[in-house]
């Protein structure tokens, strides 16, 4: 469920900004590097994991705020292809950045106490991070969502997806707005990477994996289209894990099978709508 | 007045690299010309049809695992093994292809990546065939002893005789690819690059073309893999990983998209600038970010388009 987190602000950028952001695995890993920074110094007992996560987040936030407001604004308008290179620079420097900060030893954050246990259900057994994790994907998505409809920033958004010309004309102000919009992608890979990082340990090199990932998600569900996303997540796990089960060699063949076959046959993805 | 024939320059300049007798700079040297042959294959693409695939490596990746089992397994000679890294190479850029030219702009990028990870992930897993994670290392030599026959060539080693070798085959690869951009055919994919839709008009089958060079691309892409995992002593599967995809698209993009010598002039700076900045530290993603990042903002195109630039500024005081 996090990489629903982690595709919903790739898609979000996609759909409103118009740019494959291959950075943003980047700022997943990040995400986790902080986290795992704070919780050094904190430590996690007493609820200050959430301190921790949220502190990550918030961090690559405004990381994301940055980079857009500085150097990321100067590209709009050019060729595809040099927004998409530039989010691969970006990926690259901050990459290795973090790689000289942390180093290459793995990085592990010990579990929240409150959820340290373990529950038994239907015969497995499933630590209850992990429970609560699946359930907070959901949660997410559906304030994400609510976020997006009913709320004044949210009109905007889904008005600057459709038509960012005419928005600009009514008065908008639309740098203002696509400098949020990647402040909320961040902020959405950056807590991927900070609530990930008690399940899984925190190395370099989890960025470029994971943003190939990411990019089967939104694929298959329809870049931009948010449900689309949540849609993606889920069929990608559960073909990754059915493939474990019957092909176990060839599940992310399966993976990267479907992806082509999505793009084949409709390029926007499952739930997604054309572009003009 | 007679136009120099640097071409023919650079060839005579590239075969005399051994004649100094450093291992490292014919090592150095070889690693160039492969990758400039995989560059200017993609510049095909990107700079003179304008389709953005970020899935080139994979391509490369075939021909490299062609020419290596091939060779390996089948223990056939090289004159066969090579081609054939070339016609499998091609055979699947068509098979790709065919889907992706139906597609647009960012979905073409998707598609090809998708497309290349498809490859990565059987190069990856397919022990038996491809040895799978652990890659297929020893790809012989293909036997040059003929080479060790002629008189001045003789105590060259084993690996100069190869680099020899490369720098043929990759010079009549280069004049093969110059040859195409150069003729109608050429011309026509720059029509389509600059305007897709009057070139529609005007009768010409947009698709039909852009797969003509989808397939050309590849399948040259895959004679310099097929040379570049003889050279590298193994093959492996990140040859196809779309990190490599991106590398040789930095390269086009360095040396400039869209001009003939552009992408060589990359593969040779960034090779170089990599030995150089790697002695220094180890961080060298970090500081090839930061090229890019320059180069996005400052050069848009690339070093043949900077020295274009800075040509046209020099001469044109003296004809006015």
């Amino acid at each position: 469920m996090f990489l629903f987190l982690i595709a919903a602000g790739l898609s979000l950028i996609f759909g409103v900004l118009r740019v494959l952001n291959f950075a943003h695995g980047t700022f997943y890993m990040l995400g986790a590097y902080t986290t795992y920074q704070l919780v050094q110094w904190l430590g996690v007992s007493g609820g200050r994991f959430w301190l921790t996560a949220l502190g990550g987040a918030l961090a690559i936030a405004a990381l994301g705020g940055l980079v857009e407001r500085f150097l990321f604004r100067r590209l709009y308008g050019k060729d595809e292809l040099y927004q998409l290179l530039f989010t691969y620079a970006l990926a690259l420097i901050l990459g290795d950045a973090a790689k000289m900060l942390w180093g290459t030893q793995q990085k592990s954050v010990s579990r929240p106490p409150e959820l340290t246990s373990a529950l038994h259900l239907f015969g497995a057994t499933i630590p209850t991070y992990n429970l609560f994790i699946i359930l907070l994907g959901p949660a997410i998505a559906l304030a994400f969502w609510l976020v997006l409809q009913r709320t004044r920033v949210g009109r905007y958004i889904r008005a600057a997806a459709l038509d960012r010309e005419t928005l600009g004309a009514l008065g908008t102000n639309v740098d203002a707005l696509y400098t949020w919009v990647f402040v909320i992608a961040s902020f959405l890979g950056g807590l991927g990477g900070a609530l990930i990082s008690p399940m899984r340990a925190t190395t370099p090199g989890m960025d470029t994996e994971v943003i190939v990932e990411a990019f089967v998600v939104v694929v298959i569900g329809g870049l931009g289209s948010f449900w689309g996303t949540f849609l993606g997540a889920l069929i990608y796990g559960q073909v990754l894990s059915f493939g474990i089960l019957f092909f176990p060699r060839f599940s992310i063949f399966a993976v990267f099978a479907l992806m082509a076959a999505v793009l084949i046959v409709r390029p926007w993805g499952l739930l997604g709508r054309p572009l003009r | 007045m007679r136009r120099i024939p640097w071409a023919l320059l650079v060839l005579l300049a590239a075969l005399l690299v051994p004649a100094a007798g450093s291992r490292f700079y014919t090592f150095l040297a070889n690693d160039v010309i492969i990758w400039a042959l995989f560059a200017t294959s993609l510049n095909l693409l990107v700079g003179y049809t304008g389709l953005v695939s970020f899935g080139h490596a994979a391509y490369f990746g075939i021909g490299a695992y062609t020419t290596g089992i091939l060779m390996k397994k089948a223990a056939l000679p090289f004159v066969l093994a090579f081609p054939a890294a070339g016609v499998l190479a091609g055979a699947l850029a068509l098979l790709f292809g065919t889907f992706c030219v139906r597609l647009t702009r960012i979905y073409f990028a998707m598609l090809t990546l998708a497309f290349a990870q498809i490859v990565w992930a059987i190069c990856f897993k397919w022990n038996e065939v491809t040895g799978g994670e652990q890659g297929m290392p020893e790809v012989p030599y293909p036997d040059l002893a003929w080479m060790g026959s002629l008189p001045v060539l003789r105590d060259l080693r084993t690996s100069d005789h190869f680099y020899l070798l490369t720098v043929l085959l990759v010079a009549l690869c280069l004049w093969i690819l110059h040859r195409i951009v150069r003729s109608p055919f050429g011309r026509m994919l720059t029509t389509i690059r600059e305007n897709a839709e009057r070139a529609e008009f005007i009768g010409v089958h947009v698709r039909r073309y852009e797969l003509a060079a989808f397939v050309l691309a590849g399948a040259f892409a895959g004679l310099a893999g097929g040379l570049f995992g003889i050279f590298n002593r193994g093959v492996f599967p990140d040859f196809a990983y779309w990190t490599k995809s991106s590398e040789v698209l930095i390269m086009t993009l360095l040396g400039g998209m869209g001009t003939f010598w552009g992408p060589s002039v990359g593969a040779l700076a960034l090779i170089l600038l990599n030995q150089q900045i790697v002695s220094y530290t180890e961080y060298w993603p970090f500081v090839l970010g930061i090229i890019l990042v320059v180069l996005l903002f400052g050069f848009p195109g690339g070093l043949a388009g900077a020295a274009e630039l800075l040509g046209r500024r020099l001469w044109r005081p003296r004809r006015a």
